[in-house]
């Protein structure tokens, strides 16, 4: 009986565990969680797929994240909004070339009262340097992703030293950009955001923006194919075949067309 | 209160809908967590079973060992499969990273002390007379195995469903191993922690009281199978 039993089992494993298996018609980009949460693949990826003949497979984590997948072989394609660290990913022989693809911009939000008054002020620096000076509480990423560098480049330019403040008033969330604005909101802080994610988040409570426009928050996206000489396991054709496509007029329109509520979330690199 | 209520209404929505994707996410889930608890239940059960009735060095040590193992950190075990199936890692050409099956042994690892470690403890609190009855009629040791854990099936099913419990609620370890990939690898815990991150509070929610109702439904119905069971052989 139990034989019979066993055997039953073992054939209703194998038979759960092989169902999911897929074909090898797929490429793997490792993302940052901006692109994803605000909704840009799903409204890039179908019309590529369907020209393609094959799935685009998105790990959204942040840009530090994204590229350590990179360095280990694990994705195909990186797409991330660090230049700094891209190039220094393209340099070190993990990536064959970086291409611009398409840029936004980071704001400061807050509460609407803004505390420490950093509205009428022009430029991010100045508005760190404002929060430090009266311990507003401010919520950073802390998860070396791309806002996360560009927010220690802000905080570098301020002239504040962060030294001493790292749980009084400035806080590490440790998150995506999503948990960290839920924290901020549920704290009463600052932070710093992209716009996409930025218009596409759901509980925005009583936080806006209240610092945007300086030149300094400009906000480019690259993408960079994994180079195969490392990574052999990396499908180069198809992969090339997606940067392609995206830096394409079509790939470049697809981006411009994508908006939330009328407004663009990602300028193209390239006017299509 | 009102985010409970809105919470609620977008659940019934949700299921009133029959959205493939959501379907797709459930079934995903499911299939996940349905084949490591089998696979788990496979190894944990007879495992269980042998650490209670056979005495063999280390066996306190594995006992223990089973015990404390049934508090493995799930992102712990995530980081380790991981770097194991990464192309980077020793199991990298196998290519099952970000796939269900890694979810699966995620899972089955998770889940294997729970089983392993609650069966060892229901045969172990079985009559003693039973074992030594066993002993006299000569029997094999497969067959004492067997025979202990139909013995003891009510509570071994109860391990089962813990186990399956650990499963189907985890999220750390199948975000690490998985990608939450949008209809390869997305499930329900991983949909949840999308959908906070996105901001979207009630669906969220809703989506959680989904998963609370499909982990309640099936305990029903092992409840049910196990008291018709009972009444059956009574």
């Amino acid at each position: 009986m139990q034989i019979r039993h066993l055997t039953l089992i073992t054939m209703a494993v194998a038979l759960t565990i092989a169902a999911p298996v897929r074909g090898e018609g797929f490429i793997t980009v490792a993302s940052t969680t901006s692109t994803e949460n605000s909704g840009l693949f799903g409204h890039l990826l179908p019309t590529f797929e369907a020209q393609a003949g094959f799935d685009v497979r998105v790990i959204a984590v942040g840009t530090g994240a994204a590229l350590q997948y990179g360095r280990r072989c694990d994705a195909d394609v990186v797409m991330v909004h660090a230049p700094a660290a891209e190039e220094e990913f393209v340099a070190a022989g993990y990536g064959v070339e970086r291409h611009p693809l398409m840029h936004n911009d980071f704001v400061v939000v807050g509460p609407d009262t803004d505390p420490a008054g950093i509205s009428d002020l022009e430029t991010a620096a100045a508005a760190l340097a404002r929060m430090a000076e009266v311990e507003a509480i401010f919520v950073s990423r802390g998860d070396d992703s791309g806002t996360h560098k560009k927010e220690r480049a802000l905080w570098e330019a301020s002239g504040k030293t962060l030294d001493n403040v790292r749980g009084s008033w400035y806080r590490e969330a440790g998150a995506g950009m999503g948990p960290t604005l839920n924290i901020a909101l549920g704290m009463g802080a600052y932070t710093l955001t992209d716009r996409g994610t930025w218009l596409s988040f759901g509980n925005r409570g009583d936080m806006t923006i209240l610092l945007e426009g300086d030149p300094a928050l400009f906000n480019p996206y690259g993408v960079i194919r994994v180079d195969s000489e490392r990574c052999p396991n990396v499908k180069t054709g198809m992969a090339q075949k997606f940067i392609d496509w995206l830096l394409s007029d079509e790939g470049q329109q697809q981006i411009a067309d994508f908006r939330l509520e009328g407004l663009p979330l990602f300028i193209p690199h390239r006017q299509p | 209160m009102g985010d409970f209520a809105e919470a609620f209404l977008l659940m019934f929505r949700l299921l009133g809908s029959g959205d493939p994707e959501l379907l797709g996410i459930i079934e995903l889930s499911l299939q996940i967590s349905f084949s490591a608890t089998l696979l788990a239940a496979l190894i944990g059960l007879p495992l269980g079973a042998a650490v209670a009735v056979f005495r063999f060095p280390g066996r306190g040590v594995l006992s223990a060992t089973l015990n404390a193992f049934m508090g493995l950190p799930p992102v712990v075990v995530g980081l380790v499969v991981y770097l194991g199936l990464s192309r980077a890692g020793p199991l990298g050409e196998l290519g099952l990273l970000f796939t269900p099956q890694a979810m699966i042994v995620t899972q089955t690892i998770l889940v294997l002390p729970i089983i392993a470690a609650l069966t060892r403890q229901t045969i172990a609190d079985l009559d003693e007379g039973c074992r030594e009855q066993l002993l006299a009629l000569n029997t094999s040791p497969v067959q004492m195995v067997f025979t202990l854990l139909w013995e003891g099936r009510f509570s071994v099913m109860t391990a089962i469903l813990a186990g399956f419990g650990r499963a189907i609620a985890e999220v750390g370890a199948v975000l690490i191993v998985g990608g939450n990939i949008r209809e390869v690898t997305r499930v329900m815990t991983t949909t949840i922690a999308l959908e906070t991150s996105k901001g979207n509070l009630a669906l969220a929610m809703a989506l959680g009281l989904v998963l609370l109702m499909i982990t309640l439904l099936l305990n029903l119905l092992a409840t049910g199978l196990r008291n018709a069971a009972a009444r059956q052989y009574a």
